[in-house]
């Protein structure tokens, strides 16, 4: 109870003057990562204020639907916290644009980031980056190996090896075959077209190519995964309509379905549910020919930036450049198993599925989501059409081309290639 | 209502604190938010926002899905939850019934759960998966009934709006159960004389005593319902899913001016809907007011 | 009265009042069954009674270990208490004076005061919240209970109004002759007739307030400010949602609520047995 009274004394305080200097300044952390807060009050805030005595942090999160308007609301009113952590492109590149996220090109330690690290979190001309770079998540399956072995089943990397082993799976009846619903929707986007996609479209080439102009949605690249997507149906879990993301989480571990179509943030979810139950394997989203090259989405996903408001910019950078260190990426990469750091330092993973996902990244080539950069800027909002329309073609109430029609539509409506980058 | 002196400044003193505190804390920021619906980020755009919201079909489309399906939520509530309450309320409010407070706070308690609670427990029962429905309904025999209800374009607005019923049955029950409490017991005994008891005594005498209780729970349902907005973000998230069968006008306003996921809030047009939901609560309210309630009262005296 | 109350149709009455209960009591059950159950149990058999295998007391030691439980029900339900107790007494005060007294503009100030349940007070969000900071109310309970004030007056005054309508003109009246003020006339005749319709417009404002998540996670957010509402949703996360916690947590802040519905459902039958001695 102390704790937070002196901490709220210290924040009213501070503007008025330098006369404490010599108490810790509080900096609070706006989140939506509630799923962390045990993270960052155990391990990572402690190994930071142990080497800056000065400051103290506060690690405040919302729960995450919340997060975009609560903190939107506090920014716009005033009373945000110091350190925003950052959603990728549009969400915080409009921050950004409203002033209320700081520069921080000019930060030491974003030389410990590559270029398409830094993309999520800047201008469209590159020219200015306004958050640190935490994590990317990786799509793929988690499989249950243990089923695996008992069914005498491989890895498939084709295609074809994918529904044959699921055909295997629905023959012998154990095993739901597939954990995936449509009732919360964004999981047939972002685990199903998402993961499976860039096989299809040849991951950046397909992405930036949409960017352009010169591909369309509705190129036989495009409709593809919606075509391997609705061939699911037949092999997820009956009344799969109404199965929410937790349902899905749930039948994986608790041993009922055999393949989980995921991102590897899972990992870490998953590792304490399952405990000794069973085992885990992933694999990457199968290649539609064997031999040919594979595409991961490796998503950057989660970064951090200073409110531009902040009454303490010098400490705020000071924790800033601290989280771009190789330490904090050690610490975090291995605190949250599944979160990639996204920095060039070598890190080392303990988790050996966390191993198996990031080793993706020197066999298959990595990109984004389709729809995140520059393409979900307008109404209608291509990423949320393309939540709607996954579920509705998995479900087979929308076909492949037609939803594809629909979501070039949409898009051409409001979006003219190359006007784009400003 | 006798005539008084002039200034009657005890008037004032009643009217004051209510009209200061709601004007400063809802008044104002409510109709500071509604004007920007005249604007964009480029300016003062007058009615543009409207004729985007009605003419464009990306927008349209929406609306009035939004409304059709809005709609279909009140019916439900007023052909079932006040009929269920009103009933509740008769039943809980004859003389000497055993047990009346226990029923009572029973079934009060779901109108006190959270919708967080709500939306869980409902998911989890409704569940095609962790079988609560199907095993209930195979333990009689109706299993072949059992469907993914919140999952199908046709069944999950309804099986929502009823879910919506179960919870807040409490509110009109409560309402008309004071309403008929109220009615003074010589009434009541008079009518007793008379030789009307049970329940013509109920529908003759009773109802129309009532009937201003069912014009405020039929103008509060209608209110509420076209603002709800919590039962279906918890169960069917802001998209409001499976394809948009669920979406109401609460869902769709909150969707457009805090934004969701990718899609960035935006208040001008999130105002321009909330204007165009308020005026047709406001026209609902108003014929209650002036048509309903007027004719309600003659009928009463 | 009710000499003759026939035993078929008090049968029927029964019948109908316990099915329906049950029908409102079976989810609840659901949930405090399962709050006590390990994750695996909960999807494993969600309607099987706990037995010493499942049984778990994993969400409540979550909740009680997680942050000051106790200071969350204690902000919880002064700010519950405090905006009923305003709004009770700004709200009956406004609505007599509507039912009481002609006067210019009297419809029209009842349609203004309202307007409020017309649109949903989060639009004024921004609003609200930039008044706050400039009050200097940011993180304080007082801010919560001005919010929850002006969004409770409107349908006080709504439903109070139609009830104050029916207070019998003759009482006030006879007061007036006795020399009574208006305000004593208010205080000592109106209210206690109103109690009934009082009694349920706390309960109707008390819910929304209780169960509000929106303005504590704007309004007041610090750890000394949270509410029980806000303080159980560290618990659902982005990927992962502790659902042994969450209705531990949930379940927990029934009880309160429902104290302070059966004192007010109290108030509310006192309330027509005193009128009734009138």
């Amino acid at each position: 109870m102390k704790k937070p009274i002196i901490a709220a004394i210290l924040a009213t305080t501070a503007l008025a003057g330098p006369a404490l200097a010599q108490d810790p300044v509080t900096l609070t952390i706006e989140s939506w990562r509630n799923d962390d807060l045990g993270i960052w009050n155990d391990t990572i805030i402690p190994a930071f204020e142990a080497s800056h005595p000065n400051i103290h942090v506060e690690f405040a999160p919302t729960a995450p639907a919340e997060y975009n308007a609560a903190l939107n609301a506090k920014l716009d009113a005033g009373s945000a916290g110091d350190l925003i952590t950052c959603r990728p492109f549009d969400a915080s590149l409009e921050l950004y644009n409203k002033g209320q996220l700081a520069d921080l090109t000019d930060l030491a330690a974003m030389a410990n980031f590559s270029d398409v690290a830094k993309s999520a979190w800047q201008t469209d001309d590159g020219a200015h980056t306004f958050c640190v770079p935490m994590a990317s998540v990786i799509h793929g399956f988690i499989y249950n190996k243990t089923a695996f072995d008992e069914l005498g089943l491989q890895e498939p990397t084709t295609v074809d090896e994918f529904f044959a082993v699921l055909d295997k799976i629905k023959e012998d009846g154990t095993y739901i075959p597939m954990a995936m619903g449509t009732n919360d929707q964004w999981e047939a986007a972002t685990m199903g077209y998402q993961n499976i996609g860039p096989n299809y479209w040849h991951g950046e080439e397909g992405r930036k190519a949409l960017i352009a102009g010169t591909q369309k949605l509705t190129d036989e690249d495009w409709v593809a995964p919606f075509e391997q997507l609705a061939r699911w149906k037949d092999y997820l879990g009956d009344g799969f309509e109404a199965q929410t993301y937790p349902d899905s989480q749930n039948l994986f571990t608790l041993g009922r379905a055999a393949i989980y179509p995921t991102g590897s943030w899972e990992i870490g979810v998953f590792r304490p549910q399952i405990g000794d139950a069973f085992e885990m394997g992933a694999f990457p989203p199968p290649v539609q020919n064997a031999g040919d090259t594979c595409y991961i989405s490796d998503h950057t996903d989660i970064g951090i930036g200073m409110n531009a408001a902040t009454a303490h910019p010098e400490e705020a950078k000071e924790f800033l450049e601290w989280v771009g260190s190789p330490e904090f990426a050690q610490l975090y990469g291995n605190a949250l198993p599944g979160f990639f750091p996204l920095s060039n330092a070598q890190v080392t993973l303990d988790d050996p599925l966390a191993q198996e996902f990031i080793s993706w990244r020197d066999q298959c080539e990595s990109t984004i989501r389709s729809t995140y950069q520059i393409l979900s800027r307008g109404t209608p909002n291509l990423e949320n059409e393309t939540w709607n329309a996954s579920a509705n073609v998995i479900r087979g109430t929308e076909t492949p081309a037609d939803a594809a029609a629909r979501l070039q539509q949409g898009l051409e409506s409001w979006y003219k290639p190359g006007e784009a980058a400003q | 209502m006798a005539a008084r002196r002039a200034t009657r400044w005890h008037i004032a003193v009643f009217l004051a604190p209510a009209v200061l505190v709601y004007t400063a804390v809802m008044i104002l920021p409510l109709f500071g938010t509604l004007n920007l619906s005249l604007y964009r980020a480029e300016g003062f755009v007058g009615l543009a926002n409207f004729r985007t919201l009605f003419g464009d079909p990306h927008w349209s489309e929406q609306f009035w899905n939004a409304l059709r399906n809005n709609v279909w939520f009140f019916i439900i509530h007023m052909l079932v939850q006040n009929p269920i309450g009103i009933l509740l309320a008769a039943l809980l409010s004859s003389p000497r019934l055993r047990l009346a407070a226990f029923y009572r706070t029973a079934i009060f308690i779901p109108t006190i759960l959270s919708f967080v609670i709500v939306g869980f427990v409902w998911k989890l029962i409704l569940s095609p998966i962790w079988g609560i429905a199907p095993s209930m309904l195979q333990a009689v025999g109706l299993k072949f009934l059992f469907q993914p209800f919140l999952g199908q374009e046709e069944t999950a607005l309804t099986t929502l709006a009823l879910i919506s019923v179960w919870q807040f049955v409490g509110i009109p029950m409560m309402l008309i159960y004071a309403a008929l409490l109220s009615i003074p017991d010589e009434v009541l005994e008079a009518a007793e004389m008379d030789g009307i008891t049970g329940w013509s005594r109920f529908w003759k005498v009773q109802l129309p005593l009532i009937l201003p209780a069912i014009g405020i729970i039929s103008i509060l349902t209608f209110v509420g319902n076209f603002n709800a907005f919590d039962l279906i973000y918890v169960a069917q998230g802001a998209l409001a899913g499976p394809n948009f069968a669920t979406d109401i006008l609460g869902t769709f306003l909150y969707r457009t001016f805090f934004g969701f996921q990718l899609q960035l809030g935006d208040p001008n047009m999130g105002a321009a809907i909330a204007t165009a939901m308020f005026l047709i609560i406001l026209a609902g309210v108003c014929v209650y007011l002036f048509a309903i309630q007027t004719r309600l009262r003659r009928y009463q005296f | 009265m009710a000499a003759r109350s026939h035993p078929g149709r008090t049968f029927a009455a029964h019948a109908i009042l316990i099915a329906y209960t049950l029908i409102a009591l079976f989810p609840v059950w659901v949930i405090v069954i399962n709050s006590v159950k390990s994750r695996r149990a909960i999807f494993g058999a969600p309607l099987a009674v706990p037995t010493p295998e499942t049984w778990d007391l994993v969400g409540y030691t979550t909740v009680l270990e997680n942050g000051d439980f106790f200071g969350y029900f204690q902000n919880s339900l002064i700010v519950t208490v405090a905006s009923i107790f305003f709004v009770l007494l700004f709200g009956a005060m406004a609505a007599f004076a509507l039912s009481e007294y002609r006067f210019r503009g009297n419809t029209l100030t009842g349609l203004y005061l309202a307007l409020g349940i017309m649109i949903p007070i989060r639009l004024g969000t921004v609003a609200i919240l930039q008044g706050m900071v400039a009050a200097g109310l940011v993180n304080t309970l007082t801010a919560l209970i001005l919010v929850y004030t002006a969004q409770g007056l409107p349908l006080a005054v709504f439903i109070l109004s139609e009830f104050m309508r029916n207070v019998s003109d003759d009482l006030k009246n006879a007061g007036r002759m006795d020399g009574l003020s208006e305000y004593a006339i208010f205080f000592r005749l109106v209210l206690p007739l109103v109690r009934p319709a009082m009694a349920t417009v706390a309960v109707f404002t008390m819910i929304p307030i209780w169960n509000d998540l929106w303005f504590p996670l704007i309004l007041a957010p610090s750890e000394a400010t949270k509410t029980i509402t806000l303080g159980s949703q560290v618990f659902i996360g982005q990927f992962v949602t502790n659902w042994n916690a969450v209705l531990a947590a949930l379940s927990l802040a029934i009880v309160p609520v429902l104290i302070l519905y059966l004192i007010f459902s109290r108030q509310l039958i006192r309330g027509i047995t005193a009128g009734a001695v009138k």
